[in-house]
């Protein structure tokens, strides 16, 4: 007998969103990184964290490299820009939270009024750990970013409309639907967005990430089976990009949180914060995930090219 | 090829005896082909109609065993592409490679950094299973030095012994044929010499070919000579085709049922990238998708915190969520007087509050009681967290001889179960905690700060 290569033939197909002018996510008819099925369609994209305050327990060398720069997220926007060559730059609003510093939605716009400015690539806006305050962050982010197509990290169930009205609607950017690892809460929120109006082309998902050995196999499991849905039985309302915010979750848990000190047989901190970014990227990549927001310009480096050498 | 009922039926004595409880051959045949019934129910069947219906109504895709006494795993098995459909079941195993043309140093220091990763992650002993031993020099004597001193070094990984040369592959598994090592590998050239080898010492056969065709007329020209403990390679030196030979020989199993390639397969991820990071995000990769023998040039906490806790994850049964032995953990430097939390044994409750606490910096104790290993309000709905099993966990891990504090933390979300535990631990005071674990730092902080003041 001679071998006959099995080819999954898939009837669905990943909607083409466009971030900012022209950085194209999405666009796949196959599994991620299955070139040998079809079309894997827009190389997954990278962003970098930057934050509206000066960090606290980042690694060090990324500290050192960024210099005075962290006072002042233009400065920082700009040398990310030029000096790791990111596809877009993720800009977080840390010191919106009511517990730490309580920044107004007023100064969160300037300040990423600013950044636009400054900086040529495509922005994510993500907001703080209060879903209430990031519905007002966004609305006048949104506003001061009117029609810019730059993606806001995230509507949740609790502030969708809000979040949706301003910033699919009435401010022309993209909506990134957030919902906790679950394929049924990730469908309805997306429909709920698409009922109050927002259209496909200005939405993206996030159907929530974790760090691996963190209930990420819940997260793996979700992202199977929403692709297998969007490619597999055509569902239109998970045909959506999905964006994960991996440094978010990776930089917190005990892995690359706990100093050499803590726990000497483990070795370099930092070097076990870049692997948890790395893998944590990585597995969900493979999963379905279609830009991922990272910390470590090391992270950064391998993971594009990990992509690269998947896809060429 | 699976067969169909008619095949089958061709095969039985057609004699409607209904000894095997069915009213036809024709109705028992169907039924064998859905994988509903066994085929020894027949009495009257020939031997050899068994043999052809055994290999025809066995899995896609072989379990394989390789290693000795403590150390014996089993590799592939697998019925699934998607981990969600079922399970996947025999987890991937990592190797570190060493090769006969290292310098002492190296292997030295490469045996004590593998002896190094050695630890407990939910009552899963992590640690490197296989030592990837390469003859490159050519030199019987120099490849057996290098096993004899990986053997002696790494008392717990098994060998897998790799040279294309049978000669060198006979006195190689003689020198560690006690622990069950991995004969890699046949190939076109040396695949009858390495068959008896295997066959001889019933060791689990590495098979590597140039690409997936040629990979699959060697493993038929193997399966003929009657051998099939294999685990499958292709000699691709590129990412982007290894990916492809591995999903493709797991779908030729699972999804065009074609047996040839129905056995685990071994990525080698140190011979792909160089770089250490790069390994970890192929190994990441594999581990998720497909391979069962993962091959990287070393080990660290860096490369094994990840990798294991992504390994344990993905072969997690989804039906049975991972659970948390029960008792009382200590968090930081507790002593008697730190606060008492409680929470459920669900593994992914206990690690997100746990690495809160943590993160607080404050001490604390955390009591685990037997929940069912649901999240905190299934197993409230569900009657397994309530105040009669946190009592008992309260009397089972003796809390009350451990600790002076007569406060117990409960989780914000079951609030209303602060009545339910004062009434089955009279002498105890209920505090009612943070909704959720993110905001349990601060939580932890104006608690302690208002006992001081």
């Amino acid at each position: 007998m001679t071998y006959k290569k099995p080819v999954q033939k898939l009837a669905g197909k990943i909607r083409e969103i466009t971030l900012g002018e022209n950085l194209k996510l999405g666009g796949e008819s196959v599994l991620p990184f299955y070139s040998f099925d079809g079309d894997t369609g827009h190389k997954p994209v990278i962003g970098m964290e930057i934050w509206d305050v000066h960090p606290e327990n980042w690694p060090t060398t990324v500290m050192e490299e960024l210099g005075d720069r962290v006072r002042n997220p233009v400065e920082w926007a700009k040398f990310c820009e030029e000096k790791y060559k990111p596809d877009f730059l993720c800009l977080r609003f840390v010191g919106a939270n009511p517990d730490m510093g309580d920044r107004t939605p007023e100064e969160c716009a300037q300040i990423a009024k600013e950044v636009a400015e400054a900086v040529t690539l495509p922005l994510v806006i993500a907001g703080c750990d209060s879903n209430e305050k990031n519905g007002k962050i966004f609305t006048k982010v949104a506003e001061a970013l009117a029609d810019k197509n730059f993606a806001f990290l995230s509507a949740v169930e609790s502030n969708y409309k809000e979040v949706g009205a301003a910033v699919g609607l009435a401010y022309g950017n993209i909506v990134v639907a957030e919902s906790s690892v679950d394929l049924n809460l990730a469908k309805q929120l997306n429909i709920l967005l698409m009922q109050l109006g927002v259209k496909p082309e200005k939405m993206l998902m996030n159907p929530g990430c974790s760090a691996v050995g963190y209930g990420y196999e819940y997260v793996i499991t979700t992202l199977d089976r929403i692709r297998l849905a969007a490619l597999d039985q055509n569902d239109a309302t998970l045909q959506l990009p999905i964006i994960m915010p991996v440094s978010f979750e990776t930089w917190k848990v005990k892995e690359s949180a706990a100093s050499v000190e803590d726990v000497p047989e483990w070795g370099d901190q930092e070097e076990r914060g870049i692997a948890m970014e790395i893998s944590t990227s990585v597995g969900i990549l493979a999963a379905g995930a279609n830009a991922v927001v990272l910390r470590h310009p090391r992270s950064l480096e391998v993971v594009r090219e990990f992509i690269n050498s998947l896809i060429q | 090829m699976a067969l169909t009922g008619m095949d089958i039926y061709k095969l039985l004595p057609k004699k409607n005896c209904k000894e095997c409880g069915f009213p036809t051959c024709l109705a028992f045949a169907m039924k064998l082909a859905q994988g509903g019934v066994e085929a020894e129910k027949c009495p009257y069947m020939s031997e050899d109609a068994k043999t052809r219906l055994s290999e025809a109504t066995a899995p896609p895709m072989r379990t394989v065993r390789f290693g000795a006494g403590d150390r014996c795993y089993t590799l592939g098995g697998e019925t699934v592409l998607f981990r969600h459909e079922k399970t996947f079941v025999n987890r991937p195993r990592f190797a570190v490679a060493f090769s006969d043309t290292m310098s002492n140093e190296e292997i030295q220091s490469k045996i004590e950094r593998m002896n190094k990763v050695d630890y407990i992650r939910i009552s899963e002993e992590m640690y490197v299973e296989i030592a990837a031993l390469e003859c490159k020099s050519g030199n019987k004597d120099t490849f057996l030095s290098l096993i004899k001193r990986v053997k002696d070094g790494c008392k717990k990984a098994v060998p897998m012994i790799i040279t294309s040369d049978p000669e060198i592959a006979r006195a190689a598994v003689e020198e560690c044929r006690e622990s069950g090592p991995i004969l890699f590998g046949a190939d076109e050239q040396n695949y009858e010499a390495m068959v008896n080898l295997a066959k001889q010492y019933n060791l689990l056969l590495g098979v590597t070919a140039l690409d997936q065709e040629k990979l699959y007329d060697l493993v038929q020209k193997i399966q003929n000579l009657g051998y099939r403990e294999l685990l499958l390679s292709t000699g691709s030196t590129a990412l982007k085709q290894v990916f492809d030979d591995v999903v493709n020989i797991r779908r030729t199993a699972l999804v065009s049922q074609d047996r040839t390639f129905g056995y685990p397969t071994a990525v080698f991820a140190h011979k792909l990238a160089k770089e250490k990071m790069m390994q970890l995000a192929i190994a990441t990769l594999f581990v998720e998708k497909y391979a069962s023998v993962i091959v990287l040039d070393d080990i660290d906490y860096s490369l094994a915190l990840p990798l294991f806790a992504l390994r344990q994850n993905i072969y997690t049964d989804p039906q049975r969520p991972m659970r948390v032995e029960q008792g009382l953990y200590r968090i930081g430097s507790a002593d008697e007087n730190s606060p008492l939390l409680v929470t459920v044994d669900f593994a992914l409750t206990y690690f997100i509050v746990s690495g809160e606490v943590e993160r607080s910096k404050v001490p604390a104790w955390m009591l685990i009681p037997d929940a069912g290993g649901y999240s905190v309000l299934t197993a409230w709905a569900a009657g397994k967290f309530s105040g009669k099993t946190i009592a008992r966990a309260v009397k089972e891990f003796a809390v009350e001889e451990k600790l002076k504090t007569r406060e117990i933390i409960i989780p914000g979300k079951v609030a209303v179960l602060k009545a339910d535990i004062e009434d089955e631990l009279p002498s105890w005071k209920v505090v009612v905690g943070a909704e959720e674990a993110a905001l349990l730092p601060k939580f932890l902080r104006d608690y302690t700060g208002k006992k001081v003041s």
